[in-house]
């Protein structure tokens, strides 16, 4: 209860033949895992999805209870999983009576991760559970909101914040408890560039600062390179199949860890059974052509699909557009990827582009075989029957397009709504699960999905009405590297074969590997290109 | 205590006396004269309640605007419930408007004042309330003063802190369910696929809750009993004040009933 110390002291973590079945499964998640971490050592820990990465970690954070009898606690384990030699879950509950945390955990969701409404609330937080004497706990709040170099007091509102912002708050939460083993699961999945930069900016620092021990899970490794001095490779039910520096592991294993999903540096994205992998080298530098709002070069170009003119989107609620002054052209067999920083409203202008919600001001105008057979010329007018057969949305969280109970059924969706005949479904419904490699989740609830499965899923139920048009929200957000391949190839092809698209993104290498058009975005109004960037 | 307040809303003064008393205080109020007002429907106790509660207003730190912003539910609730009773209530005394069955008697619309009044009397303390107090303040209170179990008020108050993420993903929802082609069945279609879009959110909001409880749980929420609190929630003499207040109205109220001859046990 006394706080005596002001610095933590770093953890040594063990695993001793550690494995973890979560309860009602068959499956163990992590098995075998035999590992030593030194106190001050920062581990990076790879493998491929569903290879236990983030069991492990919440294994460490002592926050897995196997419980006393045989369907008391949530699973069962095996082995010893030990922090400075005592059970990781003795460890955090001993943490907690003693005033300072043994372990300290950071996952990927940063709306997720606030408790309270105040900042400094927030951070006060885990203080107030490890019974901190409230006369010492807003000075332990400023130093752990300074350490992470938040630019806020302690009074504002968690829900004014970007979601770097949240990240580095829930980072200061942690820190506040001076934890001596930092475990963080995919930090910077959720963020932008900009706010991904910072955040691994501040773990840098706090690391150098505190001495504390981290053990880190991504799946973009570069990035991170620089910060640990170690890397350890799991394999689904095979345990720790590689151990060593970072260097030696990546020179092993880098072409493996490439064809699992990791983003390894100097090893392109692979692609799964989909498509051959052929990133498409017959396209002009996408920062070459551009000048000011949309371009259309002759390569390639179709008829126009959708044209925007002056286009200006309100979201609920707010006074002020969070896009204005667009024009655009979208052209079957083209793509067009609008790119620029967070809050410069792109996702508001695909959803315009999209029908889904109509412009403030200006028009969206659908041409040729997009506009046949409907009365209006304007997407936002339309049924949802129309709109699903003509224009494809693709969210950025696919969680919110999922409306039945099984892969196969949400793929049959669309086609039954727009009046397709049952076995013309159930052959488009085969086609897209063999070939976005879902064909064994056909009976799998879509919730239940991995992240990249669902997308996948996201992708292909959009494509089961033949949409002219699809419009995308960050697709490659968060995705591993084969995901990654898969959607590009798919999108070469669908171009390819005529339909149009356009792609609200971050993600450089995207708008590398398929933009025609490029349209950049900064505060709400078209900006110019600069030359030689995309 | 040594945070800084939130944000004042619209047409509220959170300086104001009553405003910046312990919300256990103004829950107290709130429940004395809710409990004076649910012994009996008269409409001089309602009515004097509800003056001395118009007439407290100015030290509450919620002017009209404020008031009316979110008062208006509980006039929208008042007014029909009073004009219902009046036309369909027990008759008794002389028929003032009659027509077929639907008959306003002396005793109806009396009926009908005093149902009007008491829904207001009885709603005002609780705007107040709500208005002026920050949830997390509230949350304290309760914990420290009420020594209701923290575990339970924590968590009541992390989950309502994700109401406000859950009103983003229902436009987002919505639209994603007209992406779909779903939407436009008609009015029945149109309920359906409500009750669809409700039910993703609870599936949504589930899957972020589960995160939300890892989270607090990592930072030591419910490992051991004993916590402390960065905010100590103190009861001072001004709080005393304020509770005294609500003894005071719900007594004259009272007073005046009896006084009047008005005033009637409900339940004998």
């Amino acid at each position: 209860m006394a706080d005596p110390r002001t610095e933590p002291v770093a953890v040594r973590a063990r695993a001793r033949a550690w494995g973890w079945r979560h309860s009602a499964r068959k499956a163990w998640a992590v098995r075998g895992v035999d590992l030593d971490v030194a106190p001050g050592e920062r581990v990076l820990l790879l493998g491929p999805s569903g290879s236990g990465k983030s069991t492990l970690l919440a294994g460490l954070a002592g926050l897995l209870d196997p419980g006393t009898g045989p369907d008391d606690g949530t699973g069962d384990e095996e082995g010893a999983l030990l922090l400075d030699g005592v059970p990781a879950r003795t460890a955090r509950v001993d943490g907690v009576r003693a005033g300072q945390a043994r372990s300290g955990l950071l996952l990927q969701d940063p709306l997720a991760q606030t408790v309270l409404a105040r900042c400094g609330d927030d951070v006060a937080f885990g203080l107030e559970n490890h019974a901190v004497p409230p006369g010492r706990i807003w000075e332990r709040v400023d130093t752990a909101l300074a350490g992470v170099a938040f630019p806020y007091g302690r009074g504002h509102l968690t829900s004014r914040l970007s979601g770097g912002e949240r990240q580095r708050l829930a980072l200061a939460g942690v820190l506040a408890l001076r934890p001596g083993l930092l475990l963080l699961d995919e930090p910077t999945a959720m963020l932008d560039p900009d706010g991904a930069v910072l955040l691994r900016e501040t773990v840098t620092a706090v690391l150098a600062a505190t001495g504390a021990t981290c053990v880190l899970v991504e799946h973009r490794v570069g990035p991170w390179l620089d910060l640990v001095d170690r890397v350890v490779v799991l394999e689904p039910g095979g345990g720790v199949v590689a151990d060593g520096t970072p260097d030696d592991v990546l020179r092993a294993r880098g072409a493996a860890l490439a064809a699992a999903g990791v983003w390894v540096p100097g090893h392109l994205p692979v692609a799964g059974r989909l498509a051959p992998a052929k990133i498409r080298t017959d396209r002009p530098d996408p920062g070459s052509a551009p000048g000011t709002g949309s371009t259309t070069a002759d390569h390639g170009a179709g008829d126009v699909l959708l044209e925007a003119r002056g286009v200006a989107v309100r979201r609920p609620g707010r006074a002020v557009s969070a896009v204005a002054d667009v024009d655009l052209d979208l052209h079957a067999g083209r793509t067009t990827c609008v790119v620029g920083p967070n809050g410069a409203g792109k996702s508001s202008l695909a959803l315009a582009l999209a029908g889904l919600v109509a412009p403030a001001a200006g028009t969206v105008t659908a041409r040729g075989r997009l506009a046949d057979g409907v009365r209006s010329p304007h997407p936002a007018a339309w049924r949802p029957r129309e709109l699903v057969r003509r224009i494809g949305t693709v969210f950025q969280e696919p969680q919110h397009q999922f409306v039945a109970a099984t892969a196969a059924d949400e793929l049959a969706v669309g086609p039954r709504r727009t009046g397709v005949p049952e076995a013309e479904t159930a052959r488009r419904v085969d086609e897209l699960l063999t070939r976005l490699r879902l064909g064994h989740l056909a009976r799998a609830n879509p919730f239940t999905l991995s992240g990249g499965e669902q997308r996948r899923l996201s992708v292909a139920t959009v494509l089961a009405t033949r949409p002219g048009l699809l419009v995308l929200d960050e697709p490659t957000f968060g995705q591993d590297s084969r995901t990654w391949a898969e959607l590009v190839d798919l999108l070469a092809d669908l171009v390819a074969g005529g339909t149009g698209v356009v792609a609200v993104t971050h993600d450089e290498r995207l708008v590398e590997a398929l933009a025609d058009d490029v349209l950049r975005l900064a505060q709400g109004r078209p900006a110019p290109v600069p030359v030689g960037a995309a | 205590m040594t945070a800084p307040a939130l944000d004042a809303p619209v047409g509220v003064d959170l300086r104001a006396p009553v405003a910046r008393a312990n919300p256990v205080a103004k829950l107290a109020v709130a429940s004395l004269v809710a409990f004076a007002l649910l012994l009996t429907v008269d409409p001089v106790t309602a009515g004097a309640a509800l003056g001395l509660e118009l007439l407290a207003l100015p030290w509450c730190g919620v002017g009209p605007r404020g008031l009316l912003r979110r008062g208006w539910v509980l006039l929208a609730g008042a007014v029909p419930a009073g004009v219902a009773t009046a036309l369909l209530g027990v008759d008794a005394g002389a028929v003032l408007v009659g027509a077929g069955p639907v008959t306003v008697t002396e005793g109806s619309l009396q009926a009908g004042v005093a149902i009007s009044l008491r829904v207001l009397a009885i709603g005002l303390p609780g705007v107040v309330l709500l208005a002026t107090t920050d949830p997390t303040d509230l949350a304290d209170a309760l914990a420290q003063r009420l020594r209701l179990p923290h575990r339970f008020v924590l968590s009541a108050l992390a989950a309502m802190r994700l109401f406000g993420v859950l009103a983003e993903e229902w436009q987002a929802l919505t639209a994603a369910r007209r992406a779909r082609g779903l939407g436009d069945g008609g009015p029945v279609g149109r309920v359906r696929d409500a009750v669809a879009r409700v039910f993703a959110l609870l599936v949504l909001a589930l899957r972020r809750a589960t995160v939300l409880a890892t989270t607090m749980e990592s930072r030591g929420f419910g490992a051991v009993t004993h916590r402390t609190w960065a905010r100590p929630s103190r009861f001072g003499p001004a709080d005393a004040v304020v509770v005294a207040g609500g003894v005071a109205i719900a007594a004259a109220a009272t007073a005046a009933g009896v006084a009047a001859g008005t005033w009637e046990l409900l339940l004998a």
